[in-house]
């Protein structure tokens, strides 16, 4: 399970690298989201996959699932969640104002405007 | 167990939220984050005198016992960083009154300026490397925002960049935490660290290494260092200098200190990795001094210095011997205040002058002999002529490098700091002596209640450097921590 999982992830992150590559801004924002879902199942994988019953004490079973994994993924698919919202709005404020999409017209050294 | 050591991370946070609901009454805002900057400043001071005799003092939060809840700690090393960071924030703070604008105030400048030091002072504090990579969110985000507040075409342009570096940066972050998760199966530092030992009896794993260098990557990136900095000139350029100050003097040390932390913490068996950061800091060094001294943009030459200070500390911290600690040490809080100090005084420059091409200034010590002399002494500072307090730092740094028989990294960092010298004299020559000429933006600057600021920085940076002998205790404390884990260790866990 562990070894479909890894596979997964290596998808995830080398569609992410790929979009992140492009020169379209939504393209780079939807590589962005994929790149923090191929980190957040890996934490998932690295706390090793079980089945078993909720982690409570006393519930005599016996194997218990890793709470940890989840407590952090909880976390960071909200800091990811929010950073997303915000490069959103950012990218569509740019492209007001900027007139492009087009990261490669964004490098401009002008420093005077 | 004291609670204490919280204050820092909590007054800010709550004036950031008192502040939102203020937004529409400047001086009511003015007054309640001042206040609150005091109060930060005192409560951080308090801390270092409790760790100067108390020892290393932490906190299980919500009274989880650590390794199982998240513990913060405070040693001399982060106690003293989380005031060098409260005096510089009341500094940019005093800073912002007269330079910001009614528009960044009006639009939550301050709520987000105190937001930036919850994390600041959050990732200075905790004790728990997935809550410093929570910390750092909060940190990214404000700076997120206090990049782009304000709105024009190059803020926007450089937010951008900015942003993806980071969330690709934050992203390998989670994936470092996994890996090491994997391996030590604990978040918490002290517990990490002790786990780490045990594995490494017979020589570190190799899977370890390639953590130490993942968490180099990432906090390589906040931290500028080479070949990780080439973000680090655009986006500082674009934000007005109080924001710089803060990105310049804090963001990037926040960076240099989780490298230090996690490097003598975690991985201070694995000599592979200790390698690879000599080489990158001695790189670090070479490439800011041929950036420094290449621009003639007064932004550019004080943001090229960062990436030297920056070198020079992890060469430090990656020699590993007292002395070269301690003085990693010293020169970090040292470029902490003198750099903030360098980039309002820049600030002002920019706000007399309205350009930042070193060309198209001269002769401002005519009429403004208060801001030419403070540069002069903060530029001194910077390039560490004795007495001032670059010169104790990079003495013991040096003095480390050769101990370590690392001698080009030594001989290196000797010579930088001739170049630096150059880099900033070339600013005081070039723009405060010549003919004196007539700018655009000159009647309304008020540029003697703007050096309050800069000045109060360059003030306590001489008397750190001065009174160094009275300094340097507890200097030795931190480095004394950072060489011995198992100090930290026992603080943490034998509670």
């Amino acid at each position: 399970m562990e070894i479909l999982m890894a596979f997964v992830i290596g998808i995830l992150f080398s569609t992410a690298t790929y979009l992140m590559l492009s020169k379209s801004l939504l393209r780079i924002i939807v590589g962005t989201g994929l790149l923090s879902h191929g980190a957040h199942l890996l934490i998932l994988t690295m706390g090793g996959l079980k089945r078993g019953s909720a982690p409570i004490l006393g519930g005599n079973a016996e194997s218990y699932t890793d709470p940890l994994p989840q407590a952090l993924i909880l976390t960071a698919i909200v800091i990811s969640f929010g950073v997303t919202a915000f490069f959103l709005v950012l990218a569509y404020r740019a492209y007001q104002e900027l007139g492009t999409d087009n990261v490669e017209e964004m490098r401009g050294t002008e420093k005077d405007d | 167990m004291t609670n204490l050591i919280i204050l820092p991370i909590l007054i800010p946070l709550f004036t950031g939220v008192v502040l939102i609901f203020l937004n529409k009454r400047i001086t009511g805002q003015r007054v309640v984050a001042i206040f609150s900057s005091i109060g930060t400043m005192i409560a951080a001071g308090v801390i270092v005198q409790k760790v100067r005799t108390d020892g290393i003092q932490s906190l299980n939060v919500s009274s989880w016992d650590a390794p199982f809840g998240i513990t913060l700690v405070s040693d001399m090393f982060s106690a003293l960083l989380v005031l060098i960071t409260s005096i510089i924030a009341f500094a940019c703070l005093i800073y912002s009154f007269k330079s910001i604008g009614q528009e960044r105030e009006k639009y939550y400048y301050y709520a987000v300026f105190n937001f930036l030091l919850v994390g600041v002072n959050g990732a200075f504090t905790t004790g728990d490397i997935f809550n410093l990579f929570v910390f750092f969110e909060v940190m990214l985000m404000s700076s997120y925002v206090l990049l782009v507040l304000g709105g024009t075409k190059i803020q926007l342009r450089e937010s951008i960049k900015y942003l993806l570096v980071n969330v690709i940066s934050s992203a390998l972050f989670v994936v470092a935490v996994a890996y090491l998760y994997s391996v030590v199966g604990t978040l918490n530092m002290a517990h990490i660290s002790s786990r780490i030992n045990e594995i490494s009896v017979n020589g570190m794993p190799g899977i370890l290494t390639v953590i130490a260098v993942l968490f180099l990557i990432v906090f390589g990136l906040k931290g500028a260092i080479f070949p990780l900095y080439f973000w680090m000139p655009g986006s500082y350029y674009a934000p007005p200098a109080p924001v710089l100050t803060l990105f310049g003097a804090l963001l990037t040390k926040v960076g240099v200190y989780s490298i230090t932390r996690t490097y003598t913490l975690f991985f201070y068996h694995d000599m592979d990795a200790f390698g690879i950061l000599t080489i990158l800091a001695i790189l670090s060094i070479v490439f800011g001094v041929i950036g420094a001294i290449a621009y003639w943009d007064i932004k550019n030459i004080i943001i090229y210095n960062i990436i030297i200070a920056v070198g020079v500390i992890l060469y430090g911290v990656s020699v590993l011997n007292t002395a070269s600690l301690t003085g990693a040490v010293y020169y970090l809080i040292h470029d902490m205040l003198i750099k903030a100090a360098l980039f309002l005084l820049v600030g002002i420059v920019i706000t007399i002058t309205g350009t930042s091409n070193l060309r198209n200034i001269s002769g401002l010590i005519t009429r403004y002999p208060g801001l030419g002399w403070t540069f002069f002494i903060a530029a001194l500072a910077l390039a560490g002529i004795p007495p001032l307090s670059g010169f104790v730092g990079k003495l013991l740094i040096v003095q480390g490098g050769f101990e370590g028989e690392s001698f080009i990294g030594g001989f290196i960092t000797l010579m930088s700091s001739l170049l630096v010298l150059f880099s900033v004299m070339k600013i005081f020559i070039n723009g405060f002596w010549g003919k004196d000429r007539t700018y655009g933006g000159e009647e309304k600057a008020p540029v003697k209640q703007l050096l309050i600021a800069p000045a109060i920085l360059v003030a306590i940076s001489a008397l750190y450097g001065i009174g160094s002998e009275f300094i340097l205790p507890y200097i030795s404390q931190a480095a004394d921590t950072l060489l011995n884990p198992k100090l930290y260790i026992d603080a943490v866990l034998k509670e």
